[in-house]
């Protein structure tokens, strides 16, 4: 008893005196962004005008301050995107004075780099692979820093915070460096490159609650809202854009939904929801028992899609 | 947001997986979809019961020979705090996944089999553990169900443990017995119905009750620093703030600091986290410092509390935990990555070989294999400010890294 006194009072003195709280997964993400800036010569952050890279971005920010972010933003731009998530990318660019790359899927299937895909299921996650890793070279970007959770999907659970890439943009999962202590080992050939994960560590829960503690600011999709939809396969479409392909008998109807993430407008399905808030949204995420990814169709076509796709050189 | 890291060790079939598949469901980790595949994938297997062991097996490669080949990251977490679960395969070829596990976590979960008890594999878990010095041991008795559950067994192997822990050179590791069943759910999250002999904590409960802030209380505080922050704008036209995160203590505005190497004194002026400043702050937080003096520091110095100033030497005396194909051979350079630091060293011996079951080392051959520990002699290019591992876990120790490929190849504790 005396000893638990003793605790409170001690913990007490430490917040008179203003003392800083250890936020553990906070500190590794910026401590992993230093790294970054220091161990290579031209890191990019990778920007979707997802929940996850906008946090991404709030913890370089945090973490060079109060110097700006030490290297440019780029975004993969599959021209699918929902227009609220790229009114809001470049308003955040803008009020960060940083720089902005942007490289088109579309300019990857004019070219005949990538053929589209056609049909029900058809969409543009799987081409920017090409050009991400042309844009890779055409910068000669060392190190690409992503907002990938080994949380989301199985094969993420291996990834290695600094996971090292050949020219190919492939990844070797049985070859990977090992991860001791603290410490990132960031030595690489020309030619290979680093993808960079800051939030390996987090869950789709600490990044929600990140986000009302800090009160980021979040696309407005994100939030409950009426919209035209229609329902297939039990997941439910936006049928507001004519990116997402349906057919005559899949009927439109409006209903009120929110989307968890913001991907490619073709593979990400929305959720029924009246969360207009983030507090809401907070509390729903902590009640819900559909995994984050279970709205992303790209990843049901096969159980080791993912793996697949990284051994490829998807982000 | 608090963040236990928890390694875990056993042989293949001893029922890690199906352990922490238990763990994530009883905490309700499990989402809906994922529950349903398990489902879906046991009933395809011919299975009565709910194959956990599929929630966590990652890779395609495992599922082919159904055996985890590499460290996955698992997460759950409780009203208290979040876990992260690192999941390293117990072969004994495996040293190196193991020691990269431990080297991160806070606890280790020790599997044992009842039916066959301590064996050899456990042995050389146990070692890992307390060579990397993790804080807490949890051995978990697991398949009870299959002995009936018996208190003998238990009580014999718990001995049996013992015996293993009086050749222990970290006396304030703090080791906990459970029996359970992984498959049933005995003492994983709840108590038992079939073990009422049994008083202690389940193993959620031990993990609930873990101090999750401090390794080693005696530890003196380490700030190495990453990089200088130097804005150049007219509101920040003069701040130079060092960038890093703490290790070991805390730091306070108006300590004395010494600055590494070049033995530089000052006072801290300011605590920074993003823009707002602290009077102190803790192990664990990535902060950045400004000091009264105008003081010449770059990527790779160290400040510490005057008064606890490291060691400093270009000659290192270390066991080395050897993590690649090539064997490391006397008069090899490496990169010795410490800290923020990265110096070229030259491996000048390597003295013995160290078994990872507690009988003691041997005279080395003049090399050391892929999953071997061995005492080796290091010289350095230049000196680094260091501690030994026992004194602080972070200053004490340090990566290899090979110059020719940039692999990783082997990991250092400093003596
Ligand atoms: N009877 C019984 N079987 C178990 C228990 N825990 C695991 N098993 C079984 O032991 C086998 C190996 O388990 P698994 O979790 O895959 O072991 P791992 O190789 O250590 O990950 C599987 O068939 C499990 O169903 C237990 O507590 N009781």
């Amino acid at each position: 008893m005396d000893n638990l006194l003793q605790e409170i009072e001690k913990s007490e003195v430490k917040k008179q005196e203003n003392f800083l709280e250890v936020n553990a997964l906070e500190s590794e993400a910026i401590y992993i962004f230093r790294e970054v800036a220091a161990q290579f010569e031209k890191p990019v952050l990778l920007f979707s005008g997802g929940k996850d890279s906008i946090t991404l971005v709030r913890l370089a920010q945090k973490a060079f301050w109060p110097a700006k972010i030490p290297f440019p933003l780029m975004h993969i731009d599959t021209g699918h995107n929902f227009p609220e998530t790229i009114a809001f990318r470049d308003k955040l660019v803008q009020e960060l004075g940083a720089e902005l790359i942007i490289r088109n899927v579309q300019d990857s299937i004019d070219q005949g780099k990538v053929i589209e895909e056609t049909g029900k299921y058809a969409s543009r996650n799987m081409l920017q692979t090409t050009t991400l890793l042309d844009a890779i070279e055409e910068f000669k970007f060392d190190a690409c820093i992503g907002g990938a959770r080994r949380d989301e999907e199985k094969a993420r659970a291996k990834e290695r915070i600094f996971s090292v890439r050949d020219d190919f943009g492939q990844w070797d999962e049985k070859n990977q460096r090992p991860e001791l202590f603290d410490l990132l080992n960031g030595k690489i050939e020309l030619g290979q490159n680093v993808r960079v994960f800051p939030i390996s560590n987090w869950t789709e829960l600490d990044v929600w609650s990140y986000i009302e503690k800090e009160e980021i600011e979040i696309p407005s999709i994100y939030f409950a809202h009426q919209r035209n939809i229609f329902v297939r396969d039990g997941l439910i479409w936006s049928a507001e854009d004519n990116v997402v392909f349906r057919a005559e008998d899949e009927q439109v109807e409006e209903r009120t939904v929110r989307f968890r993430t913001v991907g490619d407008m073709s593979c990400t399905a929305a959720v029924e929801s009246y969360a207009d808030t983030i507090t809401k949204v907070v509390s729903e995420i902590r009640d819900s028992k559909i995994s984050e990814r279970g709205a992303r169709i790209d990843d049901k076509r096969s159980e080791a899609a993912m793996e697949k796709r990284k051994q490829q050189g998807y982000f | 947001m608090e963040v236990l890291k928890i390694a875990t060790a056993g042989s293949v079939d001893d029922g890690k997986s199906t352990l922490i598949g238990r763990l994530l469901y009883d905490t309700k980790s499990l989402t809906d979809d994922k529950l349903e595949a398990i489902k879906t994938s046991s009933e395809k297997k011919g299975y009565d019961y709910l194959d956990f062991s599929l929630a966590t097996d990652g890779l395609v490669a495992e599922r082919e020979q159904g055996i985890t080949i590499d460290v996955a990251h698992i997460y759950f977490s409780t009203l208290r705090r979040s876990y992260i679960i690192a999941d390293t395969p117990g072969h004994i070829e495996y040293t190196r996944n193991m020691v990269t596990g431990a080297s991160t976590s806070q606890v280790a979960l020790i599997l044992i089999d009842a039916r066959k008890g301590v064996i050899e594999q456990t042995y050389r878990h146990f070692f890992i553990n307390n060579l990397l010095r993790v804080k807490n041991v949890i051995v978990v008795v697991n398949k009870m169900d299959l002995v009936d559950y018996a208190e003998e067994v238990f009580d014999d192997i718990k001995a049996n443990f013992e015996g293993l822990n009086t050749n222990s050179t970290y006396k304030e590791q703090n080791v906990s017995y459970v029996p359970i069943s992984a498959l049933n759910g005995d003492n994983v999250a709840s108590k038992s119905e079939n073990m009422l002999w049994y008083e202690g904590n389940t193993i959620l409960e031990y993990l609930e009750n873990i101090d999750a802030s401090r390794t080693n209380d005696k530890e003196s505080v380490r700030f190495p620093i990453q990089s200088v922050i130097r804005p150049k704008t007219t509101d920040f036209h003069d701040f130079r703030g060092f960038a890093g995160k703490i290790y070991g203590g805390s730091l306070q505005v108006g300590y004395k600091v010494t600055v590494l190497p070049s033995l530089t004194k000052s006072r801290i002026k300011e605590i920074y986290f993003y823009n707002k400043t602290f009077d102190s702050a803790d192990s664990g937080s990535s902060v950045t410092i400004t000091l009264e003096d105008e003081v010449n520091i770059t990527r790779g110095d160290m400040l510490v509390k005057t008064d606890e100033e490291p060691k400093v030497d270009k000659l290192l005396n270390a066991t080395v935990c050897w993590m690649d194909n090539k064997q490391l051979l006397p008069g090899t350079k490496y990169i010795v990555q410490h800290n923020s630091n990265a110096v070229l060293s030259k491996v000048s011996a390597i003295k013995n070989i160290v078994s990872t079951d507690f009988s003691g080392s041997k005279a080395s051959e003049g090399k050391l294999s892929l999953n071997e520990i061995g005492e080796v002699e290091i010289k350095l290019s230049k000196p680094i400010f260091y501690d030994s591992f026992i004194d602080n876990r972070s200053n004490g120790s340090f990566i290899l890294i090979d110059e020719q490929t940039n692999a990783t190849a082997g990991v250092g504790f400093i003596s």
